[in-house]
């Protein structure tokens, strides 16, 4: 067991010596700034190389010579402005520092000697504490999906009618294709990002994460892949959407490239985060903090986890083999030269269908962990909740080929696809069975983190069942790419994971800043995002249905109705975000009333502490006494002790089977 | 699903409301109700019609899957509904509920319905695909199709896509190659769907007949129209800029109409065809451009010797 019983002089005797060093003036500190310096200089670097390696005075490769391809520099640049960009931001500084033999302290971990407890500045640097990198996903979240979601309110903008149009065909296949892929490639960390890396070792009672380096790497490059992303826009855009699929990938013009190398860069940042969760929660956990005692939404995140780890690393070799489709001229998805574009097809959704339980399973961590606090009652069947995403993090691997009903591959394995893609329905259903059984004889208190959970289930009910009609093969036929599909992954991702995302946030955000949100704005945002959001995506169920496929700009005059009623709506939907950015300005920037207690009277360990936490969680490792959710027990014990003598915790490692045997 | 289950609890009711019934006795008649509808009225009018028997095939699972989802959805809402009235949280009581964990019958007889639902669904499903008059409900079944309408051979339609229209060959008549889909009614039709550059979709929508076009592949997909009509075609795979304006209307007529049109046709193409490149079921997109001098040389003035150039719609 990775605990460290006695943290301070673990870092004294490493040297200690940043604690003495004169502190530099912050300009010459790595920060967000010399990082931007960094990716600039990156760029051009990576341009310049590329332009040569690309020209015909280059001798060395002479088939990249003759591949006459402007992609090199664009290519080149990203990586090597990546590059910079990361160091810049400093996090190549302890890794050269160690290899020359210098002591490396991980400062901010720990609660041990740190220059950075407090200030603004420490959350625009490369900062190791959890608890920032936390706070930085947050913002970084919402900018990104608020960013989004302003390419949505364009798609329908361009939607309400369907012979004037708005954009031309170039802008609006631009703007799908960067709504799509910044949702899709951002938001898989929405909720591990913020409330995963911030919760999770609060809530299996340890003062740390594994690996903090790789878990502000994973951060820093979600800002790279946005902007790098949001620059293909200055290259034409992508015509492709989020699937990208070959060969209009491979043949498009350069804002392709921004595509492949900021969704692989999300990969990336995915496996890290994923790795570092996981991990934490294996080795970091309090004693006593037992399998069958820790938080579901600490299991939605293990499952979250291995999703990334397991999936990631498709998607970044999906995107690698794109490039070098697209620059090396290789040919792994030219059906002409021996390649496949179904290669790429399945690369993608091996990857991207478990990608749509990554954005799903998150989801119903948050809503399983706010129920039992606001029914004040045991979460009905721990077991079955933990089943349940044990389960769907399993079937998501088998179920890809659903997708592909209709492109033409072997049909012989349909049924089987079907029948995999109807049985992940059972363990999703346990989230239902879980929510109904402790909603039984519940005293319901509707705050709004309840609205939103409630809301969650709403829509998730409606998009889980639409995609039972899609494993269906005959029904897909006339499903399959249409507003249908549209409209269901929209109920599962908004109406699931953002639902249960912004709960997350009125439930936390006390917690994490120390600061209340405002109840009455909360109020009003939840009724109108839930009504705002019914009303836009279900009708698009009909639409699909009556034959308007995805990602058009032109489309039936008879539905021109349904269609501006859901632009409508959706500008509502626009307004309800907007709300919510409002309260959350006003209420962390603006009004910062103080918010130290446990506002919520919950059992969670997290709750345990002040709010915002002191640097390093807890002042000494607490012992876990019973489970986090034993509301109307009232012969429970305390959900831990966290002034545990001294010793204890040395006895409980070295005699781990005696107090196991114990408890 | 819930309330299916919530009977059993009665027992957990210790004197007051017998709640289980309760929400049984409320969600019956909304789940009565719905699937009936479901079922005698909405269900004819379900997408995508009844124009061919693979729409129809793909209008009934629509239908029984909506029977099946109805009462399931009523289930949790109105238990979810009933949870929210009559548990919420009395004014002035902080007190916590009572400390239920869990209870084995419940979870038992969740999974076991949840799972007999689902498995059904599942051999439903394939049944609706592998049944011999469904001819694989529609959907593209790749090169080696294993579904296959019985009786004669199919007439013989291939669709290539291209950016950004369709146009259609008819082999079994010259192979002349014409914008326009005409369908004899009652004849089982193969639908061979290729593209000369990205991947397209094939859709006919009143047909229920949904293919990927993938370069290089040739992809089947078969139906047999039940009534005439005008069939939407449109691309359902995003190809590039002007996916949304790449569509074109079809038409079912009878099989005198369409011998006429077919004969009428191929006369009238038939110096064309003869410049064509040879009917096949997938063509090189490479090799197409290069055969414009022959193809310029035939009186084919279309750009880079296509017979139909790619089609850029004006911005209107």
């Amino acid at each position: 067991m990775a605990i460290e019983t006695q943290p301070d002089q673990a870092h004294g005797a490493g040297g200690g010596a940043p604690a003495h060093r004169g502190r530099r003036p912050w300009w010459q500190r790595p920060a967000i700034h010399t990082a931007l310096i960094g990716a600039v200089v990156g760029y051009l670097l990576g341009h310049v190389l590329g332009n040569y390696l690309a020209g015909s005075g280059n001798s060395l490769y002479p088939n990249i010579a003759l591949s006459d391809s402007s992609d090199w520099p664009i290519v080149l640049g990203y990586l090597l402005g990546v590059v910079g960009w990361l160091a810049g931001l400093g996090v190549f500084n302890d890794v050269l520092r160690q290899m020359i033999g210098k002591p490396a302290p991980l400062n901010g971990v720990n609660g041990g000697p740190e220059h950075e407890t407090s200030g603004l500045a420490r959350y625009f640097r490369y900062s190791l504490d959890h608890k920032v990198v936390g706070i930085q996903y947050l913002v970084g979240m919402i900018i990104y999906f608020c960013t989004a979601g302003l390419f949505a309110m364009a798609i329908r903008t361009e939607l309400l009618s369907p012979t004037h149009h708005v954009f031309t065909s170039q802008a609006y296949v631009e703007i799908v294709g960067e709504h799509g892929t910044m949702m899709m490639m951002l938001m898989t960390s929405v909720v591990v990002g913020p409330f995963g890396n911030y919760l999770v070792p609060l809530m299996i009672g340890s003062k740390r994460v594994a690996f903090p380096r790789i878990e502000a790497l994973s951060f820093w490059l979600t800002p790279a892949a946005f902007l790098i992303l949001l620059s293909g826009l200055l290259l034409g855009g992508f015509p492709f959407g989020w699937t990208g699929y070959a060969p209009l990938s491979v043949q498009s013009t350069l804002g392709a490239d921004s595509y492949a190398m900021a969704f692989g860069l999300m990969g990336i940042s995915v496996i890290l985060a994923g790795f570092n969760i996981i991990v934490t929660v294996i080795c970091y956990r309090a004693p006593g903090m037992r399998w069958s005692r820790i938080p579901m939404f600490v299991w939605s995140m293990v499952a979250t986890s291995f999703l990334f780890v397991l999936a990631g690393p498709v998607l970044v070799g999906g995107m690698y083999m794109m490039l070098t489709d697209r620059t090396a001229q290789t040919a792994f998805f030219e059906d002409s030269l021996g390649g496949s574009s179904y290669l790429y097809q399945n690369l993608f959704w091996f990857f991207g269908h478990p990608e749509v339980y990554i954005l799903a399973l998150p989801g119903f961590g948050i809503v399983s962990e706010l129920i039992p606090v606001f029914t004040r009652k045991p979460l009905f069947g721990y077991r079955v909740a933990a089943a349940g995403m044990i389960g769907v993090t399993l079937l998501s691997f088998f179920v890809w080929q659903h997708h592909l009903f209709d492109s033409g591959i072997n049909p012989d394995m349909r049924p089987l696809f079907m029948l995999t893609t109807e049985l992940i329905s059972i363990p999703t259903g346990f989230i239902y069975l879980v929510a109904m059984g402790t909603f039984w004889k519940a005293k319901i208190r509707f705050t709004v983190p309840m609205l939103f959970a409630l809301g969650m289930y709403f829509n998730f009910l409606i998009g889980g069942i639409s995609g039972v009609f899609l494993s269906d093969v005959p029904a897909d036929t006339t499903e399959h790419g249409s507003f249908f599909v549209m409209a269901h992954f929209h109920y599962t991702i908004m109406g699931g994971l953002i639902f249960a995302f912004m709960g997350g946030i009125y439930y936390w955000l006390p917690k994490m800043m120390g600061i209340k949100l405002n109840q009455t704005l909360g109020k009003w945002q939840f009724w109108l995002m839930f009504i705002a959001f019914n009303s836009t995506f279900l009708p698009l169920f009909a639409v699909g249905m009556a034959g308007q496929p995805r990602r058009v700009f032109e489309y039936a005059q008879n539905l021109q109705p349904l269609n501006d009623w859901v632009s409508i709506s959706s500008f509502f939907l626009g307004g309800s975000i907007l709300i919510f950015v409002v309260n959350f300005v006003w209420s962390t920037v603006i009004a910062r009333e103080p918010e130290i207690g446990n506002p919520w009277q919950s059992r969670g360990l997290e709750w345990q502490v002040a709010s915002p936490p002191p640097p390093g969680n807890f002042e000494r490792i607490p012992v876990v006494l019973s489970g986090p959710y034993e509301y109307g027990d009232k012969n429970a014990q305390p959900v831990a002790d966290l002034h545990p003598p001294p010793g204890v915790i040395t006895a409980a490692i070295t005699g781990a089977t005696s107090v196991r045997a114990e408890a | 699903m819930a309330a299916s289950a919530a009977p059993s609890v009665r027992s957990a009711d210790s004197g007051g409301r017998n709640h289980g019934l309760w929400i049984f006795l409320i969600w019956l008649p909304i789940a009565l109700a719905a699937d009936l509808l479901i079922y005698f009225v909405w269900g004819p009018h379900l997408p995508p019609g009844t124009m061919s028997n693979t729409a129809q095939s793909q209008q009934f699972d629509i239908k029984v899957m909506a029977v099946m989802a109805a009462p399931v959805m009523a289930g949790v809402l109105v238990y979810f509904g009933y949870a929210l009235v009559v548990w919420r949280q009395r004014d002035g009581d902080d007190s916590d509920g009572p400390a239920i964990h869990g209870h084995a019958g419940i979870q038992a007889a969740w999974i076991t319905v949840t799972s007999v639902i689902v498995l059904s669904l599942a051999v439903f499903g394939t049944y609706e695909l592998a049944w011999k008059g469904m001819d694989g409900a529609g959907a593209g079944q790749g090169p080696s199709p294993i579904w296959k309408p019985a009786g004669g051979t199919p007439l013989q339609v291939q669709v290539i896509g291209q950016q950004w229209r369709f146009t259609y060959r008819y082999p079994q008549f010259g192979g002349f190659e014409t914008t326009d889909l005409v369908l004899p009614v009652g004849q089982a039709v193969q639908f061979n769907v290729t593209s000369l550059d990205v991947i397209h979709d094939f859709w006919a929508y009143q047909l229920g007949v949904k293919a990927d076009a993938n370069p290089g592949v040739n992809n089947v997909a078969y139906t047999t129209p039940t009534h005439t009509g005008v069939v939407t075609v449109r691309c359902d795979e995003l190809c590039g800029l002007w996916h949304g304006a790449m569509f074109n209307y079809g038409k079912v007529v009878t099989m005198a109409q369409f011998q006429a049109w077919a004969n009428k046709t191929e006369t009238q193409l038939a110096s064309i065809t003869a410049i064509l490149p040879p009917y096949s079921t997938v063509y090189d997109p490479t090799v197409v451009p290069q055969m414009s001098k022959a193809m310029q040389k035939g009186g084919l003035t279309g750009g880079n010797g296509y017979y139909y150039p790619p089609n850029d719609p004006v911005q209107p």
